[in-house]
């Protein structure tokens, strides 16, 4: 078995007092997918939020691709790691958001366009041509030129997935990406991810409410409880053959 | 009639204060702009004392009236410094472009706060670094939210303007000054035509603010 | 006394001169602010009259006085408005001042007067139809409580606009500080010192109050948002 791709090792998390994260580790191998489930608040979020970049862990090491990604080396010690060695790691990791942050005064096809070409410094027209690939594969072709404004919910989610995908990254995060979207247009969204993960090597990790898709296509699922990693293991092992009394109570209320 | 003979009589006269009152206020909306990109990017700086620095002046120009910063530069900067300004015209477009460059560093500071927090970290996800961040995410959409404002100020610096008048320029106010201090009798009718005349000045750009109203409607993030 | 530098003396001997004018300035400030706080109802009331043509003449000429210099304004009251015959009185430089700055700043706070009964929420107006309240009382008792507070910081500001705006009076005579200082400086051919009080009067009695009533806008928004989520529950 080759190295995971991200290791959490023995990762806090506190927010003024507040203890979110209590000692968090974790193995995630490339392609493999990973579903984080567990009550509101058992900070499931900030887990790959840190993973982002987003939120700094208060301690602990999360190594991506064998590199520690918030600490850096630096005369011999390890320091708290700069902005530039934070880019060069971020550059490997997707992100698709709960409110989707779409750009909204560009239309969509600028919005999966601008990170390639200024980030990636790639070649305009490659990057138009796969990015129009790619908004056709989520099933937005038509609407290359329209304003996110212009979209539902579950269009903008589609957009906000494309726009990770162009950037080609080996690692997706996905933040409750349908729990801001009227329940008529989940399915469409789950659709695209379904089809990613199908079709796409790359890691996803996927904070989700969504119970059934978590067991129907994750490797791994994670329970998140209080800040620990109360149960992980396959879906089936997790979902459907758990001892775990705090699980079985947050599963029922989820599944009538 | 009386009347018309006077307006056709007055108009020409004010028209020769036009090029000031218009120079002035192109150069000073300009200025005006540059100083509020300048200090309000400043006030957001991560070092203090360019903060502290820039919230100085923001104050110190936000507190204090236009006329007195006006008569100020006009009388005590050639006596505190020794140096001449170069002209009046100068010192017009300093003292108000300092002063709505003030107000309007407020406006440029507080747009680019009320960028959605989920914009930076979108633009973070897609690793830009924070220059571009700025330059490609959170400006473009506060300078779409600041258009209204800019097109109030811009109005604010129109009427600023007729205080050169003050300090010895021949604006449009100065002239009518000239028309009834030689005949008193005609003030009603000169003084209403200098307002016709400031108000077709403003009326571009009461258009371009509502413009701007409906602009920064749309696309940002709320 | 020709010096060209900053001299303490100066400043020691312009002080009182200036603060000679400070009651003049304030009460001009009050009195023009109070002036444009009914005035700015008369424009409320005329902006609300059903006619279409009267609503557009009566938006027009509150631009026309808003964009156009409240300077220019002050000289038209005070020294056109005598001039015209049949209705023209010669007023005094504070009368004119009181006129022409509270006439300009009343189309600002027709405005904000405007905005607070728009934000009145629609089933108010309906809540008092069905209720079936005289025009007065609907306004008096359930309009206006609920229009006027959330302006009263938006007001404030305009206080302190307009004490600012308050040294342009000068020009026409009104003896508060900016003109103290502007005879002080003709006097001695000094203007340094005594112009850098009236900033410094200025900046100590604006800067203050701005922050009390960032501080009052604060608080008045937490007091909307917490009767916000009693409305929720």
């Amino acid at each position: 078995m080759t190295e995971p791709i991200v290791k959490f090792q023995d990762v806090h998390k506190s927010f003024g007092d507040t203890q979110v994260l209590k000692g968090i580790n974790l193995d995630i191998n490339s392609a493999e997918k990973v579903a984080v489930i567990g009550p509101s608040g058992s900070g499931k979020t900030t887990i790959i939020r840190m993973l982002m970049t987003l939120e700094e862990p208060t301690s602990g090491d999360i190594i991506v691709g064998g590199t520690n990604l918030w600490k850096m080396e630096k005369k011999g010690q390890m320091v708290r790691a700069n902005e530039k060695h934070l880019r060069e790691i971020r550059g490997d990791i997707g992100m698709v958001f709960q409110h989707f942050n779409l750009f909204p005064h560009m239309t969509i096809l600028e919005n999966c366009m601008t990170a390639p070409i200024h980030v990636k410094k790639e070649a305009k027209e490659e990057v138009r041509d796969r990015s129009i690939q790619m908004l056709d594969r989520v099933g937005l072709g038509d609407k290359l030129n329209n304003y996110p404004s212009q979209l539902s919910g579950g269009q903008k989610q589609r957009v906000a997935m494309a726009r990770a995908l162009v950037m080609r990254p080996k690692i997706m995060l996905f933040d409750e990406v349908t729990s801001a979207l009227d329940p008529e247009l989940v399915g469409e969204v789950l659709e695209v991810i379904r089809d990613i993960a199908k079709n796409d090597d790359m890691a996803m990790v996927l904070v989700t409410h969504e119970m059934d898709f978590a067991l129907d296509i994750a490797d791994k699922v994670l329970f998140l409880d209080e800040g620990v990693i109360a149960e992980q293991g396959t879906a089936s092992q997790v979902i459907e053959h758990s001892t775990n009394e705090r699980l079985q109570e947050f599963l029922h209320r989820f599944r009538k | 009639m009386i009347t018309i003979n006077a307006i056709i009589e007055i108009v020409p006269q004010l028209s020769r204060g036009l090029g000031i009152t218009i120079s002035v206020l192109l150069a000073s909306a300009v200025f005006a702009y540059l100083m509020a990109f300048i200090a309000g990017l400043c006030r957001l700086s991560k070092n203090i004392f360019i903060r502290k620095f820039t919230g100085f002046y923001v104050e110190v120009f936000r507190g204090t009236s236009l006329i007195v910063q006006l008569f100020w530069l006009f009388y005590a900067v050639p006596m505190l410094f020794g140096i001449e300004l170069g002209s009046n015209w100068w010192i017009g477009v300093i003292a108000i472009g300092l002063n709505y460059g003030a107000y309007l560093s407020e406006v440029v500071r507080g747009s680019i706060l009320s960028v959605a927090k989920g914009q930076t970290e979108a633009a973070t996800a897609l690793n830009m670094s924070s220059f571009q961040r700025m330059r490609l995410i959170i400006f473009p959409q506060a300078v779409r939210m600041m258009l209204p404002e800019f097109g109030n100020y811009t109005i604010q610096i129109l009427k600023g303007t007729s205080l050169v008048s003050l300090i010895g320029m021949n604006d449009i106010l100065y002239h009518g000054d000239i028309i009834r201090s030689s005949n008193l009798s005609q003030a009603p009718l000169v003084y209403f035509l200098v307002l016709v005349f400031y108000f077709i000045i403003a009326l571009p750009l009461i258009w371009l603010t509502r413009k701007g109203e409906s602009i920064s409607k749309k696309g940002v993030a709320s | 006394m020709n010096s060209t530098y900053w001299s303490w003396d100066t400043f020691l001997d312009a002080l009182p001169f200036v603060l000679q004018g400070l009651g003049y300035t304030v009460g001009l400030t009050i009195a023009s602010y109070l002036f444009a706080l009914l005035f700015g109802f008369v424009w409320t009331f005329l902006r609300r009259l059903p006619n279409k043509v009267f609503h557009f003449v009566v938006t027009w000429i509150m631009e026309f006085i808003r964009s156009t210099p409240p300077l220019v304004q002050l000289f038209f009251i005070y020294y056109a408005w005598p001039m015209i015959p049949g209705i023209g009185v010669t007023l005094s430089p504070f009368t004119s001042a009181v006129i022409g700055l509270g006439i300009h700043f009343s189309t600002y706070i027709g405005e904000i007067y405007r905005s607070g009964i728009e934000s009145v929420d629609k089933g108010q107006w309906e809540a008092s139809r069905a209720l079936n309240f005289t025009t007065i009382d609907k306004w008096k008792k359930v309009i206006l409580p609920q229009a006027l507070p959330p302006t009263i910081p938006m007001l404030g500001n305009y206080f302190i606009i307009m004490f600012k705006e308050v040294p342009l009076a000068s020009i026409i005579g009104v003896a508060g500080i900016m003109l103290m200082a502007n005879s002080y400086g003709a006097q001695n051919w000094a203007y340094l010192e005594p112009l850098t009080i009236v900033g410094i009067i200025f900046l100590l009695l604006s800067y203050p109050s701005a922050v009390l009533i960032r501080k009052l806008e604060i608080k008045m928004n937490t007091r909307f948002d917490k009767n916000a989520t009693i409305k929720g529950n």
